[in-house]
């Protein structure tokens, strides 16, 4: 961009940096420096408008009629009436899909966090023979396509009875989020100094009080921000309840949303579907909002050399 | 399963846990509760289905347990002479190129302006308002990739759809279907998994680049070094390896995409223009049912996956 302003303003300073008065790094700003700041501002400002303005447009729109939807897509609502929030819950079966979500993933969350966090205590914590093959066998997990494992695995829950039950999929969920919880509560759990395990078995505590009273409290901060993770990818997953739950009356959010929309190609209820939309994303808004530090933190922890 | 793990695993064995560890009965109860459990639901529900695909992959299998005959490698060779097939992998192909290059380098470019955009003299200070930038550019990432699908769909519809009234906007009376026309239909779906991503990484690479020291960027400064130089030749190659974990999902997600692809443009778009194997394969399996197909479809892209990783993996080491 301004490549060549820049080193002129940086050559220029080099040249003559004792002359005048250079108050240590309390310098005036450059020509330069405000020609990059602004063409910075001007791109980042048009990057977030391009983020902000189809969610903005998705919420004015599910608060409008599918005919001024179409007529006028950039109107504001004429009114605020959750006409549309009231339709899309009841007639169209969101508050139903909506439920099954929070039970399938909220159990799944819980599920995988405790298997996870003891799998990878374990891991870390001790030495046994095939633990590294273990460790290995777990995160060739996490590269595999999952769509390779969906046909045979729609066999795998047909044969235990558990094909179109909340239990299958729960399990399903569970299995296929372990690799990635494993991988960052291991690195985790193998931070926590060593003593620590050793003076509650000092103390009398056995293995279990000690995962559960010691180690478990000890790790909150990666629990958190991985079950954060977590709870994102599994309230995401499609491809595993679409091959998983054909029950019509189980499926999740993201299934029902996908099938609404298939069903009315885009012609009929606009506006239900904006408010589909919209009540699909709040939730998620609120976890990000609250969970946002934890978030961006989480993305790059290992990076921290 | 979503998000990207950033470090190498720790190969080594863990520190010496000092003391020879006793075998009691609780520590043995401990273990077979505390691994077993989990490796239980893992080896059931995940490393089984792997598995059995290889073999399904092998067979001709339709579904109906009794009728399922070993046919060798002929589904692969059936797979090659399928023209629809060979179409989902050309496309999967462009995509593994695209994808991930116009990715990162928004999510690189966009990292660098927020991190070392701010005065070019001084320390080395990020732009005004980072923390702002940043939240709201990562906050796509968290929206399920089935609502970004929906969402797309509308902004590119015909009529009333937000890309066409703002071309209208501007003097354009745009009637084009985005996702109908096989000439913008593919680029339609990347720009919604752009869209989609490019924040993750953004927020990716500013941790990178605030882990480098300092001194090395202020010094390059002092020797005269201009912003496009400093992030291209300095500091991309101090973040080597959180690009190249992101060239690795990035191109493993290129190489499924089923979410978009089936919510966006079903049956893969008109004369086939968006198809990709991921769809293909469904479409094989659980309508046509013909789950040996599919399975060799599921090994092909696997075997696929892990040479991508490699090759990335490999050149961003070979630097050293």
């Amino acid at each position: 961009m301004s490549t060549t302003q820049t080193t002129d303003a940086a050559t220029t300073s080099r040249t003559h940096p004792d002359s005048a008065a250079p108050p240590a790094r309390r310098q005036k700003t450059t020509a330069g420096d405000r020609v990059f700041g602004g063409v910075a501002h001007t791109i980042l400002v048009i990057w977030a408008l391009i983020v902000i303005l189809p969610l903005v447009w998705t919420v004015f729109s599910s608060f409008k009629d599918s005919r001024s939807i179409l007529s006028s897509p950039f109107s504001l609502p004429q009114s605020w009436n959750f006409d549309n929030f009231v339709r899309a819950w009841t007639t169209a079966g969101i508050g139903r899909y909506f439920f099954n979500t929070v039970i399938v993933v909220g159990s799944a969350l819980v599920l995988v966090m405790l298997l996870g966090a003891m799998c990878a205590y374990v891991l870390a914590r001790f030495q046994f023979p095939g633990r590294t093959v273990i460790y290995y066998a777990l995160i060739a997990g996490l590269t595999f396509p999952l769509f390779l494992a969906v046909v045979p695995l729609f066999f795998v829950l047909k044969n235990m009875g558990l094909q179109g039950t909340y239990l299958g999929l729960i399990l399903s969920y569970v299995g296929f989020a372990l690799p990635f919880t494993v991988f960052f509560l291991y690195a985790f759990f193998r931070q926590l100094p060593e003593e620590i395990g050793e003076a509650a078995q000092i103390d009398g505590a056995g293995d279990f009080r000690t995962f559960f009273q010691v180690m478990l409290p000890m790790a909150k901060p990666g629990l958190v921000s991985i079950a954060i993770f977590n709870f994102l990818g599994l309230w995401n997953q499609f491809l595993l309840p679409i091959v998983l739950n054909t029950d019509r009356d189980k499926y999740v959010l993201a299934q029902g949303l996908a099938n609404m929309q298939a069903q009315q190609g885009y012609q009929t209820d606009w506006s239900a579907m904006f408010a589909s939309v919209t009540i699909t994303i709040i939730p998620v808004l609120i976890v990000y909002v609250i969970f946002q530090r934890q978030l961006q933190g989480g993305v790059g922890p290992s990076t921290n050399k | 399963m979503v998000a990207v793990p950033t470090s190498a695993p720790t190969s080594e064995a863990p520190r010496s846990r000092g003391r020879r560890q006793r075998l009691t009965l609780e520590r043995v109860i401990f273990f077979a509760l505390f691994l077993g459990l989990p490796l239980l639901v893992y080896v059931l529900f995940v490393v089984s289905p792997f598995l059995q695909a290889f073999y399904y992959s092998l067979t001709d299998w339709r579904g109906v347990s009794a009728q399922q005959t070993f046919v060798g490698l002929m589904n692969y060779a059936t797979l090659f002479e399928d023209e629809n097939f060979r179409t989902a992998l050309w496309h999967n192909g462009i995509l593994l190129v695209v994808l991930p290059l116009v990715t990162i380098s928004l999510a690189y470019a966009l990292a660098v302006l927020v991190t070392i955009g701010g005065d070019s003299r001084g320390e080395v200070k990020g732009i005004k308002g980072a923390s702002v930038y940043r939240v709201i550019s990562f906050f796509p990432y968290v929206i399920p990739a089935v609502v970004i699908g929906i969402l797309f769909a509308f902004i590119y519809a015909p009529g009333g759809g937000l890309l066409n009234g703002l071309l209208s906007l501007v003097g354009i009376d745009s009637q084009i279907a985005w996702l109908g026309s096989p000439r913008f239909a593919m680029i339609a779906v990347l720009v919604a998994v752009v869209w989609n991503m490019v924040g993750f990484y953004m927020v990716l690479f500013v941790a990178a680049i605030k882990a480098v020291p300092s001194e090395i960027i202020e010094a390059a400064r002092l020797d005269g070094c201009g912003r496009m130089r400093l992030s291209v030749r300095i500091v991309l190659p101090m973040i080597r390896e959180n690009v190249s974990t992101a060239l690795v999902y990035m191109g493993i997600m290129a190489l499924d995409l089923f979410v978009f692809i089936n919510v966006m443009t079903p049956n893969g778009g008109t004369s086939k223009s968006t198809e990709v194997v991921s769809r293909y394969l469904y479409e094989t399996a659980f309508q046509k049912s013909n789950f040996g197909l599919a399975s060799a479809m599921g090994v092909v892209m696997a075997v696929f996956t892990m040479i991508m990783a490699m090759i990335v993996l490999l050149a961003s080491r070979k630097k050293d």
